[in-house]
């Protein structure tokens, strides 16, 4: 899961403050495991640096001051090309292939067609995995297995994701 | 690329359903191509209109470069026989016949003699591993066994297509394994172009690529090979 293109998926819908970004995270991608406050703002801290986000506004309160960040091009630009780009086809991949479909949702970026693209680098992978089986010794043939399996049960994710894109749309961004 | 098959702006309709969208693709000769999508997608019905059993509303269709939607019952009915073999989800094999006259009935039906047809379709049973079934009934076969026959009849009056309609959906994933490696050695050795309808991925994975079909149209991006 990356922590840091998520956030900046999430920056890229509107300007944030960090206790923002941090309640949405916890509410579509924590899954039970809440981001830290720390993490939430280191992570903003790097993305400043590398001139990704910008701060616009620094609001003083009664505790720290509050400050917003907007998303800068280059940011955007490293959002596009991390949701365009399948994710490599390795085993345990649907926490980031949710967040990725979530994202594409709320940007209004064409979740379908990423899930289509992800489907065949999953098959791409499935076919190399399959000719491996079919040249090699039973120890190769049940790794790949393995790893076939996995991939199966991926697609099939993929497949239901797709049928309810609809249905999750209207959740995410009613 | 020499195309096998070619499909431009398919469309198909059961009453009032639309069951093709507009559908287009290219299979090339000797490609080996699985039809992929959602049920109630249309892959069925855009492999039966590729076939020549379904007639399209609108479109053409090509096959080893002649247009087929054109032609009449008689003579699609002819290419099916000559030019096409078929593989089922279950086999479908004559229950009365022997697995050996099983194999041979495309043969028998082109006008070839029986004791040549049998010899040809004997030869089918060593390749697939069928040695000592020849006589048995399709009743007396276990599901792998019978789909290999399935796909010894599909293959033996040497198809320039053969269509699979989800030849390994009735068997489990070990058998169904061995059915796919059969078929797609058989297939490369024959220099078949073959077109899979399947909903396995595992499946797919045997073939050169998938061709996806939702909503009656294909959404896979045209592939040169």
């Amino acid at each position: 899961m990356s922590v840091p293109l998520t956030l900046l998926g999430l920056l890229e819908r509107q300007p944030s403050h960090g206790y923002d970004l941090k309640r949405d995270y916890d509410l579509w991608f924590g899954h039970g495991r809440a981001l830290p406050f720390g993490q939430v703002y280191s992570t903003l801290a790097r993305l400043a640096r590398d001139g990704k986000v910008v701060m616009d506004e620094v609001t003083p309160g009664e505790g720290p001051e509050r400050k917003r960040y907007v998303i800068t091009e280059v940011g955007a630009t490293e959002v596009d090309t991390w949701l365009t780009e399948p994710v490599a086809p390795e085993p345990h991949q649907q926490t980031v292939l949710f967040a990725k479909v979530v994202l594409a949702l709320m940007l209004d970026r064409p979740a379908e067609e990423y899930l289509d693209t992800q489907r065949r680098a999953h098959l791409a992978r499935m076919r190399e995995l399959t000719e491996v089986k079919r040249g090699g010794g039973l120890v190769d043939g049940l790794l790949a297995d393995h790893g076939l399996f996995h991939l199966e049960a991926d697609l099939r994710w993929i497949d239901t994701t797709s049928a309810r894109l609809d249905q999750l749309r209207a959740q995410v961004k009613p | 690329m020499t195309a096998a098959l070619e499909a431009h702006g398919v469309a198909l309709s059961f009453g009032e359903t639309p069951a093709l969208r507009g559908a287009d693709l290219t299979v090339a000769a000797g490609e080996i191509v699985a039809v992929m999508g959602p049920s109630g997608s249309g892959k069925s019905t855009l492999l039966h209109c590729l076939a020549g059993i379904l007639v399209p509303d609108a479109g053409e269709i090509r096959v080893l470069g002649e247009r087929i939607d054109r032609l009449s019952e008689a003579r699609r009915s002819e290419l099916r026989r000559d030019r096409f073999g078929f593989v089922f989800q279950f086999g479908q094999l004559v229950p009365e016949l022997t697995a050996e006259e099983n194999v041979a009935l495309p043969l028998l039906l082109s006008g070839v003699r029986r004791e040549p047809a049998l010899r040809r379709a004997r030869e089918w049973f060593g390749r697939l591993g069928l040695d000592g079934l020849e006589r048995r009934r399709s009743g007396e076969l276990s599901g792998g066994q019978a789909q290999r026959v399935a796909l010894a009849r599909g293959l033996v009056g040497d198809p320039a297509v053969l269509f699979a309609d989800e030849p390994t959906g009735a068997l489990d994933s070990l058998t169904g394994e061995q059915v796919m490696e059969l078929l797609v050695d058989s297939a490369r050795t024959q220099g078949a172009t073959v077109v899979l309808v399947t909903h396995d991925a595992r499946v797919a994975a045997y073939t050169d690529r998938e061709i996806m079909v939702r909503d009656g149209r294909v959404t896979t991006p045209a592939v040169a090979t």
